[in-house]
């Protein structure tokens, strides 16, 4: 008999605890934020601090050359429409991904400039991960640096921060993982020896230490989606798209860092 | 394309110790890798580095292949008189590269 309270009365402290704790994740709460400059060592932290050490910085040169170069068939440079880019691209990485009218689908830094290289120069796009566009897009987002990331929030993007969101959150792969199991529930542990962190995408492009390279952030998703075992997307598909924008609406208010350096 | 980043103080004091700062673009493959499908992927490294200041050299270092991409060389000097800094890379493949930087010693 009093076995059979004290498992009643443990049915009824889970049911109760239930009712606090929501079932599954959580999404990190506005004013617990981190950006992964928090994680790392103070040694890491002053290569990216300091521009004449900052890896990044390299590409951002390269870019801002690119930027005045003629290019395609047009025979025209981005400088020719769009002038001073540390005037007119000031705040526009603040806010990609961005739903690109034509497409009807929001597309990336990346693909803006691949999308501006086909309809105004007449170019051929550049190859994703490839050293001229990772260059020419860390020099637009160079231009946002200590902006707050802000997203567009109108109603045609709400479906697409939403399936990015339900990707974040479903578990998939061979090890069954969501992103949430580790970037909302785990990020104040280590994984092998490594920092969880908050997957708060504040620096992309970013030099990784381990890469001995810029990358963009897709590269790093495409880590990570690799390290569940679960199915991988083409870089530029329309799943990494979707989970960038909501990356970015989950840092939203944060300043941008690019080019960061990360471990 | 090839970038170099110099950070060298615009000014200093006569006597005054000065840090200098170079970084370098390159993508330092070691030689010792392998493509999928097993043909080794060709040393391409910096070999040697040099600072000049006023034409004469005070700094020189090899580079060898385990040295990450990118490489990151600092190092002092005293400040004895206003003047330019010559930097030179040379590496594999004909690689050469020279940045320069100004100073004004009071």
């Amino acid at each position: 008999m009093r076995l059979a309270a004290t498992i009643v009365l443990a049915m009824l402290l889970e049911v109760a605890w239930r009712a606090i704790v929501p079932l599954g994740a959580a999404e990190i709460a506005r004013d617990e934020r981190r950006s992964g400059y928090t994680f790392m060592a103070p040694d890491t932290q002053a290569i990216q601090d300091d521009d004449t050490a900052n890896l990044g910085m390299l590409w951002v040169l390269d870019g801002e050359a690119l930027w005045k170069k003629n290019s395609g068939a047009a025979n025209k440079a981005c400088a020719d429409c769009h002038d001073d880019a540390r005037a007119s691209m000031k705040g526009v990485a603040a806010r990609y991904p961005a739903l690109d009218q034509a497409l009807g689908r929001p597309v990336n830094l990346e693909q803006r400039i691949n999308l501006c290289r086909a309809r105004h120069q007449d170019a051929s796009p550049l190859p994703f991960e490839s050293r001229d566009l990772l260059a020419l897009t860390a020099f637009v987002a160079e231009q946002s640096r200590g902006m707050a990331i802000a997203p567009g929030q109108t109603a045609e993007l709400q479906p697409f921060v939403a399936r990015g969101r339900d990707f974040f959150m479903k578990r998939q792969g061979q090890l069954n993982l969501g992103c949430t199991n580790c970037h909302d529930d785990n990020w104040d542990k280590h994984l092998a020896g490594s920092a969880v962190t908050q997957a708060m995408a504040t620096g992309y492009p970013l030099y990784r230490l381990e890469w001995q390279s810029l990358g963009s952030l897709q590269r790093r998703l495409r880590n990570c989606i690799t390290g569940m075992r679960a199915q991988n997307y083409d870089y530029g598909a329309p799943e990494l798209v979707e989970l960038e924008l909501y990356l970015m609406s989950r840092a939203r208010g944060m300043p941008i860092e690019t080019p960061a350096v990360r471990p | 394309m090839a970038a170099a980043l110099i950070n060298v103080p615009k000014k200093a004091r006569r006597g005054d110790i000065i840090e200098i700062k170079t970084l370098m673009s390159h993508i330092m493959e070691t030689g010792y890798r392998h493509t999928a499908s097993g043909q080794v992927v060709p040393r391409d490294i910096i070999t040697s580095f040099s600072c000049r200041y006023n034409g004469e050299e005070i700094f020189r270092a090899d580079l060898f292949p385990a040295i990450a991409a990118n490489p990151f060389i600092s190092f002092f000097t005293i400040a004895t008189e206003s003047g330019k800094f010559d930097f030179e890379w040379i590496g594999d493949n004909g690689f050469s590269e020279t940045a320069s930087a100004s100073i004004s010693v009071e």
